[in-house]
């Protein structure tokens, strides 16, 4: 049963992915990619977190959490640079 | 493992999944920037968070090693940084707006817009 | 007291965090975590605002259940209105007057309406004190208006007594 709750886990995240990179193609606007980027980062953690959990291995859970802090980060100094046009204050 | 915390699991999984694939569903579908802003905002960080738990719970369980909490790290680590990514790019969004450099950008649907802040 | 533990709600976090993110795994990961609780504090204490008093911890833990179930729903709701016809849809912008004067409970509170009722916070008017939101249906703006209050920051004002 859990074999297969994963398997469809990874079809419905692929889905989503193949969704966010269509919002991150089309745009219309910069700050619709940057979200797009950012929910692609977000999903990845989870596509990691399922890959954890199928191959029975903790050692991705490190490779999550930094993920989603340099993912945070990055969003952060794109909306920064949008604001004020420079990523330093 | 037992068959209930096997189905527990594998509920959490499929769950956390479709709120994944929701979340960008609704990026992908909805009309205007600020809608498109709740699909991942909301439905993403759950999914993400159900995932997380349904890894919590199984890495417990396996006999070999002991309570396995460190999962909780990234999802309270999301729920912080999920509302404030959502603050920021509406920010930056309102701020081109207002300065007109939205190339493209249709009209937006949402009613009354406000003008700057 | 003070000079070592400037934060101690910071310094319990920061300690918490070490040991869930190392699992607790040995006696060694526990005093390192504590050293650290000590020095993260002490190294950065320039940066935070001062605290808000916690008056009612055990209301704040009600309050994070209700919270829970309330992320729950929210996203059911959501869900649904991102699967369903789109023209049904009526999205605003609403301004939500505060009554709270924190900046720190007002950031929070923006945090708690973004993860919850359809709603996305975009902007804390800190002159007027304001809460702009973005919600994606909304029949009713007064209601959701009444919502956001009654449910949330009624709950934030009694827990930081503010």
């Amino acid at each position: 049963m859990l074999n297969a709750a994963i398997e469809i886990a990874f079809v419905l995240v692929a889905v989503a992915l193949a969704l966010n990179i269509y919002r991150l193609l089309v745009g219309p606007d910069t700050t619709d990619r940057i979200l797009a980027l950012d929910t692609l980062g977000i999903n990845t953690i989870a596509l990691l977190v399922l890959y954890g959990i199928s191959s029975n291995s903790t050692a991705y859970f490190e490779v999550a959490l930094l993920l989603a802090l340099l993912g945070f980060v990055g969003t952060v100094a794109l909306c920064k640079y949008l604001l004020r046009g420079d990523i330093s204050e | 493992m037992s068959t209930a915390t096997e189905f527990i699991i594998s509920a959490l999984i499929v769950l956390g999944a479709l709120f994944v694939l929701l979340g960008s569903v609704g990026l992908a579908r909805l009309p205007d920037f600020f809608m498109r802003l709740h699909g991942p905002t909301k439905a993403t960080t759950l999914g993400v968070g159900a995932t997380l738990l349904a890894s919590a719970i199984f890495f417990s369980v396996q006999d070999s090693e002991g309570i396995s909490l460190h999962e909780l790290a990234p999802l309270f680590f999301l729920f912080i940084t999920a509302p404030v990514t959502a603050y920021l790019l509406a920010k930056a969004a309102l701020h081109r707006r207002s300065s007109g450099r939205n190339s493209g950008q249709p009209a937006p649907k949402s009613k009354q817009l406000p003008g700057q802040h | 007291m003070r000079a070592i533990l400037p934060f101690p709600r910071l310094s319990l976090m920061v300690f918490l965090l070490w040991a869930v993110i190392t699992n607790a795994a040995s006696l060694g990961q526990l005093v390192l975590g504590a050293l650290l609780a000590i020095v993260i504090p002490l190294l950065s204490r320039d940066f935070w605002p001062a605290p808000p008093p916690l008056v009612r911890p055990w209301r704040a833990l009600r309050f994070m259940g209700v919270f829970a179930l309330d992320i729950v729903t929210a996203n059911w709701r959501v869900a649904r209105q991102i699967i369903g016809p789109l023209h049904r849809l009526s999205p605003a912008f609403v301004e939500v007057p505060l009554d709270l004067r924190d900046p720190f409970i007002a950031t929070l509170l923006g945090s708690v309406v973004s993860l919850t009722p359809g709603t996305v916070s975009i902007h804390v008017d800190q002159q007027r004190w304001v809460l702009l939101v973005h919600a994606l249906d909304v029949p009713d703006p007064q209601a959701l208006i009444d919502e956001i209050k009654e449910r949330y920051e009624q709950a934030l004002k009694e827990i930081f007594a503010c």
